[in-house]
């Protein structure tokens, strides 16, 4: 049994047979030709032959993977048919009198050459296509197609690298998963391993030798094992059984409303750190998200993250929500989170220092640059606003005038953006006891279990000495959330709970007797409460 | 010779696909168009040189029609780019 370890595209779980896929060697051989114009001739014919492929893939690929990803095809036929592309190409073969396979290959290197040295990963990323289009023509120019050797039992795709168009033409009944050594969480294939719902690994160097041999993908902890042995395979097809059955209870569940037998009724949204958990979310049938941590969006980078790249984050966010509320956490670092280039200097006891929004008070270059790229996008879908960290009414206020202030500068400019709702996390004593007065500022609640319980109880959650005291449904913990709930609904908030104690069923009924208005937990768990939540109260009290 | 100049506002710029759109609104016109960013300019017909521009959100650039139907031309990409970007 070998081990490999690589980062995880897509999770799931896949048993079977190693296909190690090699593109059939472009070994482009230089050779002098003595009729250009035949040549080119000859290439022209490639074109139109690779050309043709290229309109069928896209066919397949809306069948399979939908519009937007099917374009990459549309766009790779535009490709070919760029006029300096082909001047390039025709041109070589003139000047040089040479084969034309070397002049598209040379033709190739150069382009992706220009688009790899671009300052935008986007652009990056699209040296690939390029090349994937110049092979495709060389592979027409030898063979008369391009086309690849087609699968046809279920295997593990194991491969260096693998093109869009390669991804696609699989049929994917015959695919368990995908692994590969390069490629990117950005590029096109992941996209497609997602779309595809198969799980996917990159950067595990594939060995021929593994071909035809047993393997297990590990989508979860992102390994790859070859010749698994007996109790590791047992485990895992268990694991995988499990995963299967979570499955099928989700496609139960899905599109279901979530109300108990006597009409009760919780929404129920998802906790996010990044895009791809908003693909989670979709997935388990979130209603909305309850919780989206912008933090990745610095944690990620080595300087702050502009508003272009903010907005572009959020507005994609709303996007693929389609629809449904996206609640949206602004910076919420310090404590356990700390960020180099944000300067910060260390503390005895970050945990009640500087954090949230208190930098975002005294950092407002910071905060304003964060809530332009919120409003701009809020045109896109129903965005509500949340601020970590309240213990005042007058933190509450200054970050109200902020945000008017941020309102007034886009309207100066002519920028659009749609009216928000505002809330603020309940997390610390100070705002559970306070939460009538604050309830008049706001629109919404949503307590934040894990902070309210360290600061209620005393009890530092990052020491685990500690684990024998911390008691999650402490009553003085729960009367703290029922507070808060009574509070803002006399006010007119709405109020839900986004901490590690809404996922907890054995609280499910209490909090619906509190009145809790949505639950927001990470989404692999949504369906599991909508499944309780169903399951709880007495159909035959009401009609 | 018509030209125009633009603010782009799609929050990620003249992207792959934005560009194949542009390039066949450009190939319908008999005019030569030609897109100005900074000191670098690409024919609008071209979609490689295009994309190879790297234009982003909240770049500006100029957009020139010099033809027989330099008029048409214009107007229809003036109303694309307001449209699509």
């Amino acid at each position: 049994m070998e081990q490999f370890t690589g980062k995880v595209i897509y999770q799931g779980i896949a048993i079977g047979p190693i296909r190690i896929y090699t593109k059939k060697e472009r070994q482009v051989k230089r050779y002098k030709i003595a009729d250009p114009a035949a040549e080119i001739a000859r290439f022209e014919k490639a074109c139109e032959i690779a050309s043709a492929e290229l309109a069928s893939l896209y066919e397949v690929a809306l069948r399979k993977v939908g519009e937007d990803n099917a374009m990459i095809f549309e766009v790779h036929q535009m490709m070919l048919a760029d006029t300096d592309f082909l001047d390039s190409v025709t041109h070589i073969i003139r000047t040089q009198e040479v084969n034309a396979e070397m002049a598209v290959a040379t033709t190739g290197d150069n382009f992706s050459a220009m688009f790899a040295a671009m300052d935008d990963d986007y652009m990056r990323a699209r040296a690939a296509d390029v090349k994937d289009v110049a092979e495709r023509l060389i592979a027409c120019l030898i063979n008369g197609s391009s086309e690849n050797e087609l699968l046809s039992e279920p295997v593990i795709l194991v491969a260096n690298d693998l093109a869009p168009s390669e991804t696609v033409q699989f049929d994917k009944s015959h695919l368990l998963a995908f692994v590969t050594h390069l490629g990117s969480a950005n590029s096109h294939t992941a996209i497609l391993a997602r779309t595809m719902n198969l799980p996917a690994l990159i950067g595990i160097k594939p060995d021929p030798a593994w071909n035809g041999r047993l393997a297990v993908v590990d989508g979860y902890c992102g390994t790859l094992t070859i010749d698994p042995e007996e109790d590791y395979l047992r485990q895992m097809q268990e694991k995988k059984a499990k995963e299967e059955e979570k499955r099928s209870l989700l496609q139960q569940l899905r599109g279901k409303e979530t109300v108990t037998k006597d009409g009760r009724r919780m929404r129920l949204y998802a906790n996010v750190g990044n895009l791809s958990d908003i693909h989670s979310a979709m997935e388990n049938d979130a209603e909305g998200i309850g919780l989206f941590r912008s933090e990745f969006l610095y944690l990620e980078k080595e300087d702050f993250p502009s508003e272009e790249e903010q907005f572009a984050v959020y507005r994609t966010a709303l996007e693929n929500m389609g629809g449904k509320k996206v609640i949206i956490r602004t910076l919420d670092i310090g404590a356990d989170k700390q960020i180099d280039y944000f300067g910060l200097e260390k503390e005895e006891n970050p945990a009640l220092g500087f954090r949230a929004i208190r930098i975002c008070l005294k950092r407002p270059d910071i905060f304003r640059t964060q809530l332009r790229a919120l409003l701009r996008a809020s045109v896109y879908g129903p965005l509500s606003i949340m601020f970590p960290m309240i213990i005042s009414l007058d933190e509450v206020r200054a970050v109200k005038k902020l945000l008017e202030d941020v309102k007034a500068e886009l309207s100066l400019q002519n920028i659009p953006f749609a009216p928000v709702e505002i809330g603020i996390m309940i997390e610390t004593p100070a705002a559970a006891m306070i939460s009538d007065e604050l309830a008049a500022e706001v629109d919404f609640f949503s307590i934040g279990t894990n902070d309210l319980t360290q600061y209620t109880l005393a009890i530092d959650r990052q020491n685990p000495k500690l684990d024998e005291f911390y008691d999650p449904k402490h009553p003085a913990v729960l009367r703290m959330i029922q507070t808060t709930v009574a509070n803002g609904h006399a006010h007119g908030c709405w109020v839900g709970i986004c901490g590690e104690l809404g996922a907890n069923e054995t609280l499910t009924e209490t909090f619906l007797e509190m009145g809790v208005d949505e639950l927001s937990v990470s989404p692999p768990l949504i369906l599991g409460l909508r499944k309780r939540i169903r399951e709880l109260g007495n159909a035959k009290e009401d009609v | 010779m018509k030209t125009f100049s633009y603010e782009i506002r799609d929050s990620v710029g003249i992207h792959a696909r934005p560009a194949g759109l542009l390039v066949k609104e450009a190939k319908k016109y008999e005019s030569r168009l030609v897109i100005k960013k900074d000191e670098k300019e690409a024919d609008l017909t071209k979609l490689m040189a295009l994309m190879g521009l790297g234009i982003k959100c909240g770049d500006t650039v100029s957009v020139s029609a010099e033809g027989s139907d330099e008029d048409i031309a214009i107007h229809a990409l003036e109303a694309f780019f307001k449209q699509n970007l």
